[in-house]
């Protein structure tokens, strides 16, 4: 990994980019995270995202709304004002994992097909992965986090519980606060209402009869169903 | 994701201003609006987007819905899918975008994206989504990755020998059967577009979707008063049954008066390189008797022009029975 060569951007590599004197192919960042990952103790993402500072040091430099490469952005996350600092391609589900340590809320694909990175924003469930943390100045964002706390579960989290409404728990919190936000949409009151209003979230594990179950619960409590 | 500069535009005029700076508003452009980021985000991660500025549009003053005194209805640019589709004199006037709205994407994401960003929507295209492959529409002179490879979701109606890239809005194929004009504000002033030519076939340049220039800023989305006595009608058919992109789809605007067909506009999803309109299938359809012969008849002339790739020629017969389908249904209602 030290020897220079190994270094250089396989010609066959199809991801490489000129970013000022630093050329990156796919293999050289995966040695770069490896690299950082190993020295500092640091586990794969904070590396990563090192990595990407690092390269958009050597890449940029136009005018942003604070006069160099970074952004300002004053939002409340979970009722706490905050005031965050990144770089403009920062995503609202990065900015809350990396900067936040607020973990709750899952990268699955980032893509938006997944919706375990589902959050609220000012109220209305989105997928924090495709927006960037810059478009929400003065929103106010809920996450998994802020939803209930232990002795205080939000009905929804009880009824998760109640019902078994998981496996293996990754997609669990996208579900969460999508059945949250679903409670004040239009919905119908059938199984097929709340199956179609909740496909944009996907469980691996296929515990969706009992999300289902979960959801419904709340909702003939709440004399919605 | 390249670096770029980020901004909040304060007025369309900050907009507009900033955007005229590139040297393309189509693929390849240095400098794009932002709204809902749905489909700019995710096409940015891929790398297809790469721009060098990136222009904050929500502040601005467009997420509203307004009666027009003709009867009409006036869509702000920012206003989301759920808003639009969940809109009192959307569900009432217009059924058919309602539901076509409602048949797209997930409800996360119809509460993010929004009205202008939907029409401006790019293709799924596996290669178009893949850096790393041959594609006209991203690479223009690459070639066409699709028409010898995987091809099963690709346009049978529009296509030419550089492009067979389906049109994915679902919103846009209900705004083609309701004659919608789009309403754009651009660095000479402002004009408005009947949807039928705002989105352009690709022929030999895919890389050109739609008649923005520089600078252009969609504002609006204007809908024509709905006609006396018609209902309309969306029906979208794909791989499963929600939270996927149309295989087919029909939007119908349909009146019928003493038993014949007085008013008809005809639209066909997921089979087009654009939202499809298809005059054939109106013209068999007006001064004829509703009934089942006359929907066939409608079908097959809207399919009349079709060339199928290798793996597609289903998608042939599932938009005939789509349509027939959807006209049987809004003749019943």
């Amino acid at each position: 990994m030290s020897d220079e060569k190994s270094r250089e951007p396989a010609p066959q590599d199809p991801v490489v980019r000129d970013h000022g004197n630093l050329k990156l192919g796919r293999r050289h960042f995966l040695q770069l995270v490896g690299m950082t990952s190993a020295a500092s103790g640091l586990g794969l993402p904070a590396a990563a995202y090192a990595a990407a500072g690092a390269l958009h040091v050597a890449g940029a430099g136009q005018a942003t709304p604070d006069g160099d490469d970074t952004v300002t952005v004053n939002l409340k996350i979970n009722g706490q004002p905050r005031t965050l600092r990144v770089d403009p391609r920062t995503t609202l589900l990065d900015a809350l994992r990396e900067q936040l340590a607020l973990t709750g809320t899952k990268k699955g694909c980032d893509h938006g097909q997944c919706g375990a990175c589902t959050v609220h924003v000012n109220g209305r469930r989105v997928n924090a992965c495709l927006s960037l943390l810059a478009m929400h100045e003065g929103d106010e964002v809920t996450t998994v986090e802020g939803l209930g706390r232990p002795g205080a579960l939000h009905p929804v989290q009880q009824a998760f519980l109640d019902h078994d409404g998981y496996q293996c728990g990754y997609c669990t919190s996208g579900q969460i606060m999508s059945a949250a936000a679903l409670l004040k949409e239009p919905c119908g009151p059938a199984d097929a209402d709340v199956k179609e209003a909740m496909s944009g979230n996907i469980c691996r594990c296929g515990a969706y009869s009992n999300i289902l179950a979960a959801i419904q619960q709340v909702r003939k409590a709440q004399g919605g169903a | 994701m390249e670096p770029f500069a980020f901004s909040r535009a304060g007025s369309a005029d900050d907009a507009i201003r900033a955007g005229a700076g590139a040297s393309t508003a189509q693929q390849g452009a240095e400098v794009r609006f932002v709204a809902g980021g749905t489909t700019l985000l995710d096409l940015m991660k891929l790398d297809v987007e790469r721009p060098r500025r990136v222009v904050d549009i929500n502040h601005l003053p467009l997420d509203r819905v307004e009666s027009l005194p003709d009867g009409g209805l006036k869509i702000g640019a920012l206003v989301r899918n759920a808003d639009l589709a969940h809109h009192p004199a959307v569900r009432r006037d217009y059924a058919v975008l309602s539901q076509a709205l409602l048949a797209g994407a997930s409800a996360q994401l119809r509460n993010m994206a929004s009205t202008g960003g939907n029409l401006l929507q790019r293709t799924r295209c596996v290669y178009f989504r893949d850096a790393g492959a041959p594609c006209n529409k991203r690479e223009p002179g690459s070639g066409c990755s699709a028409i010898h490879g995987f091809n099963r979701t690709m346009a049978i109606l529009g296509t030419s020998e550089h492009c067979i890239a389906t049109h994915p809005s679902d919103m846009s194929v209900a705004l083609a059967a309701l004659e919608a004009r789009v309403a754009i504000q651009g660095v000479h002033g402002e004009r408005s577009v009947p949807i039928g030519e705002f989105f352009l076939l690709p022929g030999d340049t895919p890389q050109h979707e739609n008649v923005l220039a520089p600078g252009d800023l969609v504002t609006h989305v204007i809908l024509p008063p709905p006609r006396k006595g018609a209902r309309s009608h969306y029906l979208k058919l794909r791989d499963r049954a929600s939270y996927e992109f149309a295989l087919a789809s029909a939007a119908v605007v349909l009146a019928v008066e003493d038993g014949r067909i007085a008013h008809a506009r005809v639209a066909l999803g997921g089979v087009g390189t654009r939202p499809w309109r298809s005059p054939e299938a109106e013209q068999a359809l007006l001064g004829k008797p509703a009934n089942g012969e006359t929907f066939a008849a409608a079908a097959a002339a809207a399919l009349r022009q079709a060339r199928p790739q290798s793996q597609n020629g289903f998608k042939v017969e599932l938009a005939r029975r789509c349509l027939s389908h959807a006209l049987t249904t809004v003749a019943a209602a």
